[in-house]
């Protein structure tokens, strides 16, 4: 029980960072229909940001933790959103008219072409990073001796994810811009007609979803302790499996879905094997296209000649 | 039309010097921010196993300047080269030239490619490189039956390849079979697996199945890796017997090919005769799907391209169509695999990674979805453009990434051709299918 107990706060706090990737996605492919691929190598740029920057900060003798911390938030979330905004300006925008596949095609490249950026430019190999946030609690002594922790850097992933939602929603929901994009889901041409940018609005969602990427990257960084320049491939993917399992277009199923792809993997690898926890994460992907296309909050597309 | 009408009127665009340097300045100002801490600053583990960092402010400065300089030029020439969307004129006797090159561009590279080892047989360096461009027009070649004629996006064909490639390595190895003994079996266990997988996808389409075949093989691959008592892990499997030429080897052994014919054996033999396995292969895939077009089969596939849903309303059964376009593609991936185990002798799970998958499936694009032609020009011009960056092995994939990003934006629908229907009506409708929006429109 305590074990299980375990896994869960560990599944939890791991959907949390596929959670805030897969809004990304859905986002995206709600707006545009089109998967960014490119954007699971957007949160790893995001945490190699965060990385530089905090060594910077170090560096130039900040010494205290909390304030870092939120600098180095800002400026990841800020430099990573640039990084969206740049990639939807050169390599989708053109092509968003053009048949299905181009973008989709352009994402892919784009994605070599980030991964290879940050190989070329940080070096190859794995970077890793003392623990910054330490410390933590023990809910429950099992008589065995294990112990159920709950450090402080899951209660700080945890919380960073609900706040960063929170205010998500909030701009989704109750801005100028969250009414734009909502608008530019259901119909561009409708929504450009009545005066909405559609333009602005498709960079914003992208500047949203990088920003999102960003906190993931930085909860990533600070989590595990490493970054490495080919970590966004297997995240990404898993990301998009988190979204389409929540129902690809639904903010709050992504959310859903990142813990539930978390949980999934974290009590594989405990109960079953760590080897093929990434199988098992895609093996679902493929059950669940199967079983419900629409995921589990998803609305059925309806198909019209 | 209506998706291009919303498109916003770039007539009114000023085009002055000062809209130039000022839409410079934006881009070098964005290339700052974006370089600033991924150029500006490099990071490393230190010896004590902390990490260390040092400054790059003089790379920085450049790329920064390189954008700056780089955005003056693209602006410039695009005011020169005049909107994108016009069609520009071809004269004349430019188009009747191009038309005759078309007609003769194809056996003309088809007898240049059978005389490539008479030409440089000596030289082993290209020899090597047109073996390994053949191999990739082969499996362009077996992809294009599953994304240029079926219309389905695959983009975990390498799935495939890994299949045919291990089937004939473990068979080879465990049971001693021989490779013409093998071949057909890595194609009908890659086509089973084909088929395996198009049972899932079956009900999804577009980006869906991107991304299901995605997920499908990267699960052969961790299944390779973590296989260990059967695969051999990431060691991969090693020993791979060589060729024979029905069962006559090639080797300076005494009843090798060379001692039978009684000339001096060289190890250029070999390569000769790989090459011209590989052509025979390449043509007869090729040669297979020509075939195929023309069948019913390769008519609904087409079809189900163009319309799925007015394709099912013509009462085509679309499961067993998607299910042979899956079947040929990878039987096709197979026998491709086949090969290249046994060129190499070698084989481990990282030559099957997603990059091979997304470099087959730029090279079917790029040529034009569906062209035969095509995927074989491009699938040379990718190879030999890898080659061309042997020495700078680091920035081979970010060349390729840019350059499969800046080719799509410059020609969303390939280099060569297009996706031409086989049949089709003599009278052009007013609206091409390629504009409608595919289930929308």
């Amino acid at each position: 029980m305590d074990y299980f107990a375990q896994q869960l706060i560990n599944g939890l706090v791991l959907g949390s960072i596929y959670g805030l990737i897969a809004i990304g996605y859905t986002m995206v492919y709600g707006i545009v229909g089109m998967i960014n691929f490119a954007h699971g190598d957007i949160f790893m740029i995001g945490g190699f940001i965060a990385l530089i920057s905090f060594l910077v900060l170090v560096s130039l003798g900040l010494t205290a933790i909390p304030l870092i911390l939120l600098i180095v938030l800002l400026v990841s979330m800020a430099i990573t959103a640039l990084y969206g905004w740049t990639i939807e300006r050169i390599a989708y925008r053109p092509l968003r008219h053009s048949f299905r596949l181009a973008p989709m095609l352009s994402a892919i490249g784009m994605s070599f072409v980030l991964t290879n950026f940050s190989q070329v430019s940080q070096g190859a190999r794995v970077k890793p990073v003392p623990p910054i946030i330490t410390g933590g609690y023990t809910l429950h002594e099992g008589p065995e001796g294990f112990a159920v922790q709950l450090s402080n850097i899951q209660i700080m992933v945890v919380l960073a994810t609900v706040v960063v939602l929170a205010l998500f929603t909030w701009l989704v929901s109750r801005t100028r811009l969250g009414r734009d994009m909502r608008a530019c889901e259901q119909d561009q041409t409708m929504a450009a007609l009545l005066g909405v940018d559609v333009d602005r609005t498709i960079s914003m969602t992208f500047v949203i979803g990088a920003a999102l990427a960003a906190v993931a990257g930085m909860m990533y960084l600070l989590y595990y302790g490493l970054v490495d320049f080919f970590m966004g491939f297997v995240a990404g993917i898993k990301a998009f499996t988190a979204a389409v399992l929540g129902g690809i277009g639904s903010l709050p199923g992504a959310m859903l879905g990142g813990l539930a792809i978390g949980l999934i993997e974290t009590f594989w690898s405990a109960y079953f094997s760590v080897e093929y926890k990434d199988v098992a994460a895609f093996s679902i992907l493929i059950v669940v296209l199967i079983f419900m296309p629409t995921g589990l909050l998803g609305r059925p597309e309806v198909e019209k000649v | 039309m209506s998706a291009t009408s919303a498109r916003p009127s770039h007539a009114a665009q000023p085009s002055g010097s000062a809209f130039i340097v000022k839409k410079a300045l934006i881009s070098a100002l964005v290339a700052l921010v974006l370089f600033s801490l991924m150029i500006g600053v490099r990071t490393e583990a230190g010896p004590q196993g902390g990490l260390i960092y040092w400054t790059r402010f003089g790379d920085l400065a450049a790329l920064v300047g390189t954008v700056f300089g780089g955005s003056i030029i693209v602006e410039l020439l695009r005011q020169w080269w005049g909107p994108v969307d016009k069609d520009s004129i071809v004269p004349k006797p430019v188009q009747s030239a191009i038309s005759f090159a078309g007609r003769w561009l194809a056996p003309a590279l088809l007898v240049f490619a059978v005389l490539v080892p008479v030409i440089f047989y000596d030289q082993r360096y290209i020899l090597d490189l047109s073996i390994l461009v053949l191999t990739y027009v082969m499996l362009g070649w077996g992809l294009n039956v599953v994304v240029g004629l079926a219309g389905l996006l695959d983009l975990g064909y390498v799935a495939f390849y890994a299949v045919g490639a291990y089937s004939y390595a473990l068979l080879a190895t465990n049971f001693g079979l021989s490779f013409w003994v093998c071949l057909p079996l890595a194609g009908i266990l890659a086509a089973f697996w084909g088929v395996l997988l198009g049972f899932p996808v079956l009900r999804l389409r577009g980006d869906y199945l991107a991304i299901v075949t995605l997920a499908f093989g990267e699960i052969i691959r961790l299944v390779i890796i973590n296989w260990q008592s059967l695969t051999g892990g990431p060691n991969g499997v090693s020993g791979i017997p060589r060729p024979t030429m029905f069962g006559i080897p090639l080797d300076n052994s005494d009843n090798g090919l060379a001692a039978r014919l009684g000339i001096e054996f060289s190890p250029t033999h070999r390569l000769v005769f790989l090459f011209y396995l590989i052509l025979a292969m390449a043509l007869l895939t090729n040669w297979v799907t020509i075939r195929l077009r023309r069948l019913p089969i390769g008519r609904a596939w087409e079809a189900l391209r163009e319309d799925e849903v007015a394709c099912r309303a013509l009462g085509i059964n679309t499961t067993t169509t998607k299910l042979t376009a899956f079947a040929t593609g990878a039987m096709f991936g197979g026998f491709a695999g086949a090969f290249f185990a046994t060129r190499q002798g070698f084989i481990s799970p990282e030559s099957f990674t997603f990059q091979e998958s997304a470099l087959v499936l730029a090279i079917v694009v790029l040529g034009g979805m569906g062209s035969q032609l095509g995927v074989a020009l491009s699938a040379l011009a990718m190879i030999g453009g890898f080659e061309l960056f042997r020495g700078f092995d680091q920035y081979r994939m970010l060349v390729f990434g840019i350059a499969m990003v800046l080719l799509m934006i410059w020609r969303p629908r390939g280099l060569i051709g297009h996706r031409a229907p086989t049949v089709y009506l003599e009278r052009n409708q007013s609206i091409s299918s390629d504009l409608v929006k595919e289930g929308h429109g």
